[in-house]
């Protein structure tokens, strides 16, 4: 991205002496451009050109990452405007914001910790937690981030316009790398200080987008979040619409950065559904407040969706799954290795109570129909490798359940394993009553 | 320095459907819906005209469905009236009926005929004042006779007919025709198959302008950035100027969504954290239609009062423009 090749040529020393290990400059130049060389292999650039590189060079959005050990949250080093352009690929961190003066902290911080939730083989957890210095205390904020940071190890942000405060919540929790949000026109030159003390990510908020990027161009800091400040949700889909095309497109640096957005919904299911629409137009960081896991388990499921790379379909490892306590009489279910289909099949056969297995067959993650189609879920594949699959050995009753929409494949199989097939229903939704009428369960 | 205002240059915009004909059209709806018109992405008041804001149509079937039972409290005393049902959706804040003939399904004892089928449009439109989609119960030969039917019935009061797909868009196509009705064509998550269904529509004789697109929706979880993402990119295609692509965009959010586990398990059948039934099941509707909101979609078919009702509300926020 960036430079082309003839334009880094032209901050090259033009000496072609080779010591990079490609005979010219100009031969030089175009592995740049390409991404096969880096500029540390040239030893006679300048100065003036590093930087001018460097600069063209960066990513158009800059990667941040904010807090500890195995809770470290990346966000940013975005490239598209589109997911089908290429991929989304930080997900957007979602945090729950708590008050510093909650007589419950202890109590909201357990609540926060247990949301865990499971679906289709992911599990989903909030990223972090936003504590808002909402006593206006400097005492009480560091005690609610000291407090905070012994409950949980996920990321912090910590919610205070009032430089004393920040300093004494974020040098008492500086090892955990908070985010600390905000610097402003008022109070920039004191929580940029705040932040190179303690060496955390520092959010800059403006009044409008305008202020917001005449306030970055002011902060000599590099690690940093940003917020327009904007809050109705139609201005924060402009905004954010704005900031992503100016860095991706303008290369406009004040821009470059990873976004926040706070939800202002006081009811629960709008506030998630806000979040939505700050998560699908660019929102880095999302700061929420309802922990309702119904609610959250939706939001957590469209990130996952939006975040989905649509380059490669995604595949479990193929191979015989056991589904609950499977045994010699189980009955035996074949699929695809598809993960989409894989677990919405695995989520039916569950829920037959019925211990099971349930083959993830090979397709290279396509879907029953296209593989079928493509010959890769077809008797010629399967019969031969069912024959010699080690499920022989798990079970007694040699019968395979196919899919409904594949019965055509029955015969095939049945030929050469010397397994009987049964056709299960064409939906998976149909699994439940197939086995309660044709199992016996 | 102010800063610089990024802003797309588009030369095309998708063109705008009505739906529905009052009195005065030769009809006899309350009201019309129009679709479409965007010269711009969703939602960026700043960069272009948006002249109509999305909609939502609400689901009614001629049977009794086999849905959660989170829908009894709603529609537990009209499930085998689909009049009374109808009627109970436009309480609900339809914009839109959107009647499904299941009945009419072949291989059902009591398949519904088409000249039923018919006198059931007609109820339907009388005892309603809002717009009318009508889709067959998916068999092509049946969908063929039963919506020939309807767009005879319903002459005049210019409902849309669905849904057309490659195989069989021609008879669909000449009922909408003959009866001057709008038509729903239907493409698998294919935007090629999205612009050649339009075209072999139109080459029909069908008007630009009487056509919509349902690009298939994917639920929440099952797929539906397929769904986002065919939508963003016809979208695209639309504003740069491709008329085969510049049609308001049907998604079928309610119907979707409810085949998901999430939104229909109760509690003893939940995953772990998956919280209480009733409200799971309203915001996967939810979720899955306002995501579809962002990709743009201009009507929104909804099968849950309470989720369209969330769904309504931040439809009216969003429509708050954006400037600079």
């Amino acid at each position: 991205m960036g430079l082309t090749g003839l334009a880094i040529f032209k901050l090259l020393p033009k000496t072609n002496c080779g010591e990079c290990g490609v005979p010219t400059c100009l031969a030089f130049a175009m592995a740049l451009a390409a991404g096969k060389a880096t500029l540390s292999q040239c030893p006679y650039v300048s100065n003036e050109a590093r930087e001018a590189l460097d600069a063209a060079t960066a990513p158009p959005i800059k990667l941040v990452k904010m807090g500890s050990g195995d809770k470290v949250l990346a966000i940013g080093d975005e490239q598209v405007i589109f997911r089908h352009d290429k991929t989304f690929y930080h997900p957007t961190g979602i945090f729950i914001e708590v008050a510093d003066n909650d007589a419950n902290l202890a109590a909201k911080i357990d609540e926060i910790n247990g949301i865990v939730i499971e679906r289709v083989g992911q599990k989903y957890e909030v990223d972090g937690v936003a504590i808002a210095n909402a006593s206006g205390s400097a005492d009480t904020f560091k005690a609610a981030a000291e407090a905070v940071a012994g409950k949980t190890d996920k990321a912090i942000i910590l919610l205070t316009e009032c430089p004393t405060c920040m300093e004494a919540a974020a040098g008492a929790i500086a090892a955990r790398k908070p985010l600390l949000y905000a610097a402003t026109a008022d109070n920039y030159e004191k929580m940029v200080a705040v932040a190179k003390k303690v060496d955390a990510p520092l959010a800059v908020k403006g009044a409008d987008l305008n202020a917001m990027a005449e306030l970055v161009a002011k902060i000599d800091y590099k690690e940093l979040v940003i917020d327009s400040g904007a809050r109705q949700i139609s201005q924060v889909i402009a905004d954010q619409t704005q900031i992503r095309n100016g860095a991706v497109k303008k290369r406009f640096r004040p821009y470059g950065y990873p976004t926040i957005a706070f939800t202002t919904e006081a009811d629960p299911a709008m506030e998630v559904l806000e979040a939505q629409a700050f998560i699908s137009k660019y929102a880095s960081i999302v700061v929420l407040k309802t922990t309702k896991t119904e609610y959250l388990m939706a939001l957590f499921t469209w990130r996952s969706n939006l975040y989905t790379d649509p380059q490669k379909p995604i595949a479990v490892q193929p191979g015989v799954y056991a589904i609950g306590a499977a045994n010699e009489n189980s009955p035996v279910y074949i699929t695809t290795n598809f993960s989409l289909t894989y677990y919405t099949v695995a989520t039916e056969v569950e829920s037959t109570r019925l211990p099971s297995y349930l083959i993830a067959f090979d397709t290279d993650g396509l879907s029953v129909m296209t593989a079928w189609a493509g010959g890769k879920f077809i008797g010629e594949a399967i019969g031969p490798w069912l024959k010699d699959s080690d499920i022989n050995e798990k079970v007694k009753k040699k019968v395979l359940i196919i899919p409904g929409g594949v019965a055509a494949i029955k015969g095939k199989i049945e030929d050469l394993s010397g397994w009987e097939v049964m056709v299960g229903p064409r939906d998976s939704s149909g699994i439940t009553s197939f086995a309660k009428l044709r199992l016996n369960v | 320095m102010p800063v610089e205002i990024y802003k797309d240059k588009f030369t095309g915009k998708v063109l705008e459907v009505i739906l529905g004909a009052t009195k005065e059209q030769g009809g006899t709806r309350a009201y019309t819906v129009k679709l479409g018109g965007s010269s711009t992405l969703p939602f960026l008041y700043y960069e272009g005209e948006l002249p109509n804001r999305p909609v939502i149509a609400m689901e009614v079937w001629d049977i009794k469905p086999q849905w959660s039972s989170s829908f009894e409290p709603y529609y537990g005393d009209v499930w085998n009236d689909p009049v009374a049902w109808a009627k109970k959706a436009e309480e609900y804040g339809a914009d839109v009926v959107y009647l499904k003939l299941m009945g009419a399904d072949p291989e059902l004892e009591n398949s519904r005929s088409a000249a039923d089928c018919a006198k059931l449009v007609k109820d339907v439109l009388a005892a309603t004042g809002a717009p009318l989609m009508v889709e067959g119960p998916g068999f092509p030969e049946k969908d063929n006779d039963v919506l020939q039917a309807v767009a005879e019935a319903a002459a005049g009061e210019n409902i849309a007919l669905g849904a057309a797909e490659k195989d069989n868009y021609r008879g669909i196509a000449a009922a909408a025709m003959m009866g001057r009705h709008c038509i729903i064509g239907r493409s698998p998550l294919d935007i090629n198959i999205l612009k050649q269904l339009n075209i072999m529509i139109t080459e029909m004789g069908v008007p630009i302008n009487k056509v919509l697109n349902d690009p298939i929706t994917s639920g929440l979880g099952y797929g539906i950035e397929y769904s986002f993402s065919v939508m963003e990119r016809a979208r695209w295609g639309a504003l740069i100027g491709d008329k085969m692509m510049a049609l308001p965009v049907v998604c079928l959010a309610g119907p979707e969504a409810w085949r998901g586990k999430e939104a229909n398990a109760a509690n003893a059948d939940a995953g772990p954290g998956w919280g209480d039934e009733k409200d799971r099941g309203i915001i996967w509707e939810a979720m899955t239609a306002a995501a579809l909101l962002q990709a743009g979609g201009d009507l929104l078919l909804m099968r849950h009062p309470e989720a369209a009702k969330l769904v309504r509300k931040q439809i009216e926020e969003l429509a708050v423009p954006n400037k600079y």
